[in-house]
C-alpha cells in the first residue's frame, strides 16, 4: 500500500496529527531537561557507517589477563571465564599457551607432511586440506596446567586467574582419518608424532587409536580462519584431551611403532604422584565444573535472588548432572543444564539462590556420562599428593557478609 | 584444482603405484595432495626416537660442549644448571619421592634422546636451529656430566647416546585413572533454603 492510497487517508492524518502532537510534546520534554525522563538512547544523530570487520563497542573492557613470567613468548593468557555466557568462547577471549610464541605463516606456502609408516606419504597445502569433505565440532580445550595453583595454595584471587586456562569453541576442519585414509597406515604404526611450524617445533606423541578416532586438522574456529595464537592456519585438535597435545601451526605428522619421549611428554605434562613415580601420557581432561558467577573478586550487592551460573565439561563425553551447594558442602541440590549439552564441551548450568546475608560457601560438582564425579580438592590430594597438571578439584567460593567472594579451600 | 602442474603429475604416480592394501584402513581416495620427494621428508623430519632413530652423524664430549653451555645456556638455566632463572637442569636425584621434588635433566628425563632432540629443535630459546649436530651432541654431553652420568671427555654420538641409562627411566607409570571414585554418596536432597526459583 503506498502512502497515497485514497483508503488511507483517513489514517495517514490521523498518525500525521498524532506524529506532529508527539513531536511536539518531545520538544517540551527537551526544553524541560535535566528533569526529562527521556531514555538516554534517544537516538538523536547518525551512527557509525558499515565497516569491514566488526569491533566490540569501545566500552567493554573484559580482556585476557597475564601473570608475570620470564619471557612473555613462552606464557600463558587467560579467559575471562566470569564476564561470559553461553558457551561458546569469542576467539579474541581464547586462552594462550605459547611456548615460542606465535609464529607469522602465510597459508599460501604452509604445508602438511604425513609420513613415517604410512604406504604413500602425502603432502598437502592449506587449499588442499580445505577441498576434502569438512568436519565442524563444539568443543573445549582446556590446558591441563588450568588450576594447578589448587595443588599447593589458595590465594585470594579471580576466577579467571585460577582457571581461565580453559574455553570452547566451534572447530572445523578435516578428519585426520580422512587424511591417514589417503596415505594408508601400516599395521606396525601404533603412534604418531604431531609437530607444530612455532620457533620450538612443539612436538607430541598421539596413540593411533584416538588419531584414527576423532582427530581432526582444523582450519576455522566460530567459522572464521583460526586465530594466529590459536595456531594459524592449521592445528591439530584432539577432543577431550590436554590443551598441550593439539599442535599449533601444524606442519608435520609422522607415523611411528613407538611414542617419541617428546619434552613436552616426558619432562613436561606428567604428573608426579606420592612415592615419586609419574603418571604418563595422562591425555584426557576429567570432568570439572566452575560457578562462574558469583565468583572471586566479585561482591554481591544485595540480599536476596541471586543466579549462580558456571561451566562444567569432561573429556569423557557430556556433562549429565550439575549440582551446587550452597552450605559448603552439607547439602547438594541440582542444577539447570541450559542446551546444547554436548559431549567435551563446555556446559552452562544455572541455579536460584536466595542470599541471606550470611557468610557461606558455594560449591559446584558435576557427573559426567561415564558416572565419573568431580572429586574435591583433598580426594585429589589423597590420591596423588600435591601435583602440577590435571586439577579438577571441586572449586569453594566464599561468601562473606559483606557480600564479597573469595577463593578457598575447605 | 589448485595444484600446479608437478604436483599433479607427482599425485598421478603415486596413484599408479598405491597398492591395494592401506594396512589398517581402507577407504575413498580424492586424489589430493602430492607425494613428497625423498629428499623433501628428510628436510623435514627431525624427530628422534627413544631408541636413537634418526640422530645424524657427528658426536661430541663434554669437554667440548663446556663452552657452548657457558655462551649459550648458562643466562637462562645458571652457571652449573643449577641456578635458573629458567628450567634447573642439574641435581635433584633422589628428591622425586619427598615433599619438595626437583625434576632436572639428571633426576626426572628417562631418555638423552630427549634432550639431544629437545636442544636441537627448539635450543637456544631466542635462536632455535642454530647449533650444529656436534654442538648438540658436545651440550648434551656436558649437561649428561653435570649430572654425574657421562665422563667429562666420553664420546656421544648416535650409538652412544640412546645406551645412556637416565636414573629415571622406570619412573613413570601409564594413566590408570580414574585414581579418585565418588567422593560423596549421592545427595539427599536438601529441602531449599527458600530460593524463590530453580529455573528449569
Amino acid at each position: 500500500m503506498s502512502p497515497s492510497d485514497p483508503k488511507n487517508s483517513i489514517v495517514s492524518k490521523g498518525r500525521r496529527r498524532f506524529l506532529q502532537l508527539g513531536a511536539a510534546l518531545s520538544s517540551a520534554l527537551v526544553a524541560c531537561r535535566p528533569s526529562s525522563n527521556l531514555p538516554s538512547n534517544q537516538p538523536s544523530f547518525l551512527g557509525r557507517p558499515v565497516s569491514e570487520y566488526g569491533t566490540r563497542s569501545s566500552l567493554e573492557r573484559v580482556t585476557r589477563t597475564f601473570r608475570s613470567s620470564l619471557s612473555r613468548e613462552n606464557a600463558s593468557s587467560r579467559t575471562p571465564l566470569h564476564a561470559l555466557e553461553g558457551i561458546i568462547t569469542p576467539a579474541s577471549l581464547h586462552f594462550e599457551r605459547h611456548h615460542a610464541g606465535v609464529p607469522t605463516i602465510d597459508p599460501s606456502t604452509h604445508e602438511l607432511l604425513i609420513h613415517g609408516l604410512v604406504n604413500r606419504p602425502l603432502i598437502f597445502t592449506v587449499d588442499e586440506l580445505k577441498r576434502f569433505p569438512s568436519h565442524s565440532q563444539i568443543h573445549f580445550v582446556e590446558c591441563s596446567g588450568n588450576g594447578g595453583t589448587h595443588w599447593r595454595q589458595a590465594p585470594d584471587i579471580s576466577l579467571q586467574n585460577l582457571h581461565g586456562l580453559t574455553s570452547c569453541s566451534e572447530w572445523t576442519g578435516v578428519r585426520l582419518s580422512v587424511l591417514l585414509e589417503q596415505t594408508g597406515v601400516q599395521t606396525d604404526a601404533t603412534w604418531l608424532v604431531a609437530e607444530g611450524a612455532d620457533a620450538c617445533k612443539m612436538a607430541r606423541s598421539v596413540p593411533i587409536e584416538k588419531a584414527l578416532d576423532d582427530v581432526m586438522v582444523a582450519y576455522a574456529q566460530n567459522g572464521e580462519a583460526l586465530r594466529p595464537e590459536q595456531g594459524y592456519p592449521i592445528r591439530l585438535f584432539v577432543p577431550g584431551w590436554e590443551g598441550n597435545i593439539h599442535v599449533k601451526w601444524l606442519r608435520r605428522i609422522k607415523l611411528v611403532d613407538q611414542p617419541y619421549m617428546t619434552k613436552d611428554e616426558t619432562s613436561k605434562y606428567t604428573d608426579m604422584l606420592t612415592g615419586g613415580k609419574a603418571r604418563q601420557f595422562s591425555f584426557m581432561m576429567e570432568a570439572k565444573s566452575l560457578i562462574t558467577r558469583p565468583s572471586g573478586g566479585m561482591t554481591l550487592s544485595n540480599r536476596g535472588y541471586h543466579e549462580i551460573t558456571g561451566i562444567a565439561w569432561s573429556g569423557q563425553g557430556k556433562i549429565t548432572r550439575v549440582e551446587i551447594s550452597t552450605d559448603a558442602g552439607a547439602t547438594w541440590r541440582e542444577a539447570a543444564l541450559q542446551n546444547p549439552v554436548l559431549p567435551m564441551a563446555h556446559t552452562r548450568f544455572r541455579f536460584g539462590w536466595n542470599w541471606t546475608g550470611e557468610s557461606t560457601v558455594l560449591q559446584s560438582r558435576c557427573t559426567d556420562e561415564t558416572g565419573y564425579v568431580q572429586p574435591t580438592r583433598q580426594a585429589l590430594i589423597d590420591a596423588r599428593g600435591p601435583s602440577y597438571y590435571h586439577y579438577n578439584g571441586i572449586q569453594s567460593w566464599a561468601i562473606h557478609s559483606d557480600g564479597s567472594v573469595h577463593n578457598v579451600h575447605v | 584444482m589448485f595444484m600446479c602442474k608437478t604436483g599433479i603429475a607427482l599425485v598421478g604416480l603415486g596413484l599408479a603405484f598405491a597398492t591395494t592394501t592401506y594396512g589398517r584402513i581402507q577407504s575413498q581416495q580424492y586424489d589430493i595432495g602430492r607425494v613428497p620427494t625423498a629428499e623433501e621428508i628428510a628436510a623435514y623430519d627431525i624427530s628422534i626416537a627413544p631408541d636413537g632413530e634418526g640422530l645424524p652423524p657427528g658426536g661430541g664430549t663434554a669437554d667440548q660442549g663446556q663452552n657452548i653451555y657457558v655462551t649459550r645456556c648458562a643466562e637462562c638455566h645458571g652457571a652449573t644448571g643449577r641456578e635458573g632463572p629458567n628450567d634447573i637442569l642439574v641435581g635433584g636425584q633422589g628428591t622425586l619421592a619427598s615433599d619438595q621434588p626437583l625434576r632436572t635433566v639428571g633426576s626426572y628425563w628417562p631418555y638423552a634422546t630427549t634432550l639431544w632432540d629437545y636442544i636441537n629443535r627448539a635450543m637456544p630459546f631466542e635462536t632455535p636451529g642454530t647449533l650444529s649436530a656436534d654442538d648438540v651432541y658436545s651440550t648434551v654431553a656436558y649437561l649428561l656430566f653435570l649430572n654425574d652420568l657421562v665422563e667429562e671427555n666420553q664420546r656421544l654420538d648416535a650409538e652412544t647416546l640412546p645406551q645412556v641409562q637416565m636414573p629415571n627411566r622406570d619412573g613413570f607409570v601409564l594413566d590408570d585413572r580414574p585414581d579418585v571414585g565418588p567422593t560423596t554418596v549421592h545427595p539427599v536432597v536438601a529441602p531449599p533454603v527458600s530460593p524463590p526459583r530453580n529455573e528449569q
